[in-house]
């Protein structure tokens, strides 16, 4: 029997429901690739994945952690999304977590004598401004002296990982414990709880407003048409007198500053002391976050729960069916190839040929 | 300070100098080759984690070191072929193919370490590469001893060189990959396969990467790390920039990175009293002010980042 054949026909326009229903299937595909992996490592992926759900979903205390996953990656997500709509290569979200962190633990551990409203609002402001000068860097380099964005931005991650690693070995040791941790910050400074009896907190609101602030812009400001712009065509947006190079710079500025609030969230919401482990890749999976949302703000949202799911998911199910939790990473690198693949499918459809 | 400096320090140093420009050789050269014909390759990364991790398994399992290095090509082939069907065949977002495959390969790397290995107190080890000794040539002072007493990984990666610049320069297909490179319309309005010598630079890629990861595990250290690529993979992405695509400039970019790789550990051995993770960093911030210094004049192949679809 002659197999059935396939094309690929042009299409004029994505229908809406496709544009929906897309990054839905892109996740049910790479369970599938996922299930195959988990099945070479001998286990059984139909209750490993259902584990998954299970341990982020079906309890409390799951349900709860996911809110706290989410917090850092609703804003590593939307720093990338906000970056890539404006082309700007942004792969440093995870240092630029780092930076915020390293300045709000600054800020934390320095006791100002200030009402705690205000020492939060410090927090945010310098963990937005350290976050933002470490994209800077790059940005600035990219705009300016066409370096590119892609390797400098990978390459400031390590760079300020070894600082943190430094001063957290170095002046800021644990003076009781030693080990390489900070002192705790000051109460004053830390983030309110949201719910009783769990971990989620301030954070989170940080999360959905920055959504919120990065889609009026995106949507409604000369900023944002600007930014979509280049994102759209770089070198036609010069002719439309759109100045590139600044633009380009406020977006690594934003994007970063962003980032580095998830930083913030960590020290200031989570841990109240900064660690060299306090982000276990939460930057890398905003790349993927920002691809599974289609870079809109209100799909990275969803995204973001998405991942948060799969992380907390993965520490139980490790416990219950003894598939180790990297398999969260592996997940992320599935959807994020699978999501690419069906893209083409916004440009063409599959065509069956008589 | 000054008996530190000695004869002695200077050959230990360029010796290493030269083991860790093996890898960044050998990758870079294949990211040479997936670049000239106009595909950049972020999988990079990944593809040396994931075959550092499975030229180590094979060597553990079946104590064959060379099983190792062939088990690490394949699959960094694999992996090539991978790059090339998204890139070629579907035509999508370099940069994001490229870091999907870094994540998906790192991220099955941690998972299949952790799943066949475990997470024992003390990590396995196998019986590295020997250095091969050249005799004769090994007894001439100081040259002798830096460049004749290499690992054979590292004699390859050193004749991968020539070899290389022949094949882009002087045979038919290096002309073909070049033309693709360039001008992907033209070469196939000429009769070049397009789509094919992709597929062929990206696959001698992943090999060549594949080759560069085995080096980690096999000769470099005894045993599998997590953080044993280490972000070498995206120096190799700046090298390329530095060499200007040319495979002869990448020996030089490759000692440069390696040398300052080799120092830093020393430095950090001496022990001056500056915290040792600022010469960990070295590698990283001089490769950002490299970048700098020839962006300007770098001049990449004009069909980079542009998918070919034959209408």
């Amino acid at each position: 029997m002659p197999l059935p054949k396939f094309r690929l026909e042009k299409r004029e326009s994505v229908p809406n429901w496709f544009r929906m229903a897309l990054p839905f299937i892109a996740i049910g595909i790479s369970f599938i690739f996922s299930s195959i992996i988990i099945l070479f490592a001998g286990k059984n992926p139909v209750t490993s994945i259902y584990s998954i759900f299970y341990g982020a979903l079906g309890t409390r205390l799951g349900l709860m952690e996911t809110l706290v996953k989410a917090t850092p990656l609703i804003l590593t997500g939307i720093a990338v999304s906000f970056a890539f709509t404006g082309k700007f290569w942004n792969i440093g979200a995870e240092g630029q977590l780092y930076a915020g962190a390293l300045a709000a633990t600054w800020a934390g551990i320095s006791n100002f004598n200030i009402p705690s409203f205000l020492y939060i609002i410090l927090l945010l402001v310098v963990g937005f401004i350290a976050g933002g000068l470490w994209a800077l860097i790059p940005g600035y380099l990219k705009a300016k002296l066409k370096v590119d964005d892609v390797v400098t931005t990978l390459l400031m991650n390590y760079i300020i990982l070894y600082l943190v690693t430094a001063i957290l070995e170095g002046p800021w040791r644990d003076p009781v414990t030693m080990w390489p941790q900070s002192i705790m910050i000051s109460p004053n400074a830390e983030f309110p709880k949201l719910l009783q009896k769990s971990r989620v907190h301030f954070g989170l609101i940080v999360g959905l407003l920055v959504v919120f602030l990065v889609y009026i812009i995106i949507k409604h400001t000369k900023l944002g048409f600007n930014i979509r712009a280049i994102g759209a065509n770089p070198n036609a947006s010069n002719f439309l007198g759109i100045n590139v190079t600044k633009t380009i710079i406020i977006t690594s500025l934003i994007s970063g500053g962003i980032a580095g609030l998830a930083g913030v969230g960590e020290v200031a919401g989570l841990h109240y002391h900064l660690t060299e482990n306090i982000s276990p890749g939460y930057g890398y999976t905003g790349i993927v976050i920002a691809m599974l949302g289609g870079l809109n703000p209100i799909g990275v949202l969803f995204a973001s729960f998405f991942f948060a799911i799969i992380i907390t998911g993965a520490q139980y199910m490790s416990r219950a069916t003894g598939v180790t939790s990297f398999i969260a990473d592996v997940i992320q690198g599935i959807t994020l190839l699978v999501l690419l693949a069906m893209l083409i499918l916004y440009e063409y459809r599959i065509r069956r040929v008589e | 300070m000054k008996e530190i400096f000695t004869i002695g320090f200077f050959i230990g140093l360029f010796s290493a100098t030269l083991r860790m420009a093996t890898p960044l050789i050998l990758a870079t050269l294949g990211e040479v080759f997936c670049e000239r014909s106009g595909v950049l390759n972020l999988g990079i990364e990944g593809i040396m984690l994931f075959t550092s991790l499975i030229a180590f398994l094979t060597t553990y399992f079946t104590n064959n070191l060379w099983l190792g290095v062939l088990t690490a090509i394949i699959v960094g082939i694999l992996f090539g072929i991978l790059m090339a069907f998204f890139t070629v065949n579907l035509g999508v977002s370099q940069h994001v193919s490229g870091l999907g495959i870094t994540l998906f390969a790192s991220g099955l790397s941690l998972f299949t370490y952790r799943q066949i290995i475990g997470s024992p107190q003390i990590p396995p080890t196998i019986e590295t590469f020997k250095t091969l000794t050249i005799p004769v040539l090994s007894k001439i002072p100081i040259i002798g001893p830096i460049l004749f007493d290499q690992y054979i990984l590292t004699y390859i990666a050193l004749l991968s060189i020539p070899i290389v610049s022949f094949i882009i320069y002087k045979t038919n297909f290096g002309l073909s990959l070049r033309a693709v490179g360039e001008n992907p319309e033209a070469a196939d309005a000429l009769g070049i396969n397009v789509y094919r010598t992709r597929y062929v630079a990206l696959i001698i890629g992943g090999g060549l990467m594949g080759l560069a990861g085995s080096f980690f595990t096999l000769a470099y250290f005894n045993m599998f790390l997590y953080g044993i690529v280490g972000g070498r993979g995206w120096v190799c992405i700046a090298l390329v920039i530095f060499a200007n695509w040319d495979p002869a400039r990448v020996l030089l970019g490759a000692l440069l990175f390696g040398g300052v790789d080799a120092l830093q550990l020393r430095l950090q051995a001496i022990g001056f009293n500056i915290p040792y993770q600022f010469f960990l960093m070295m590698p990283y911030v001089l490769t950002i002010i490299v970048l700098v210094l020839v962006a300007r004049n770098a001049i990449a192949p004009s069909s980079i980042l542009k998918p070919y679809r034959r209408e």
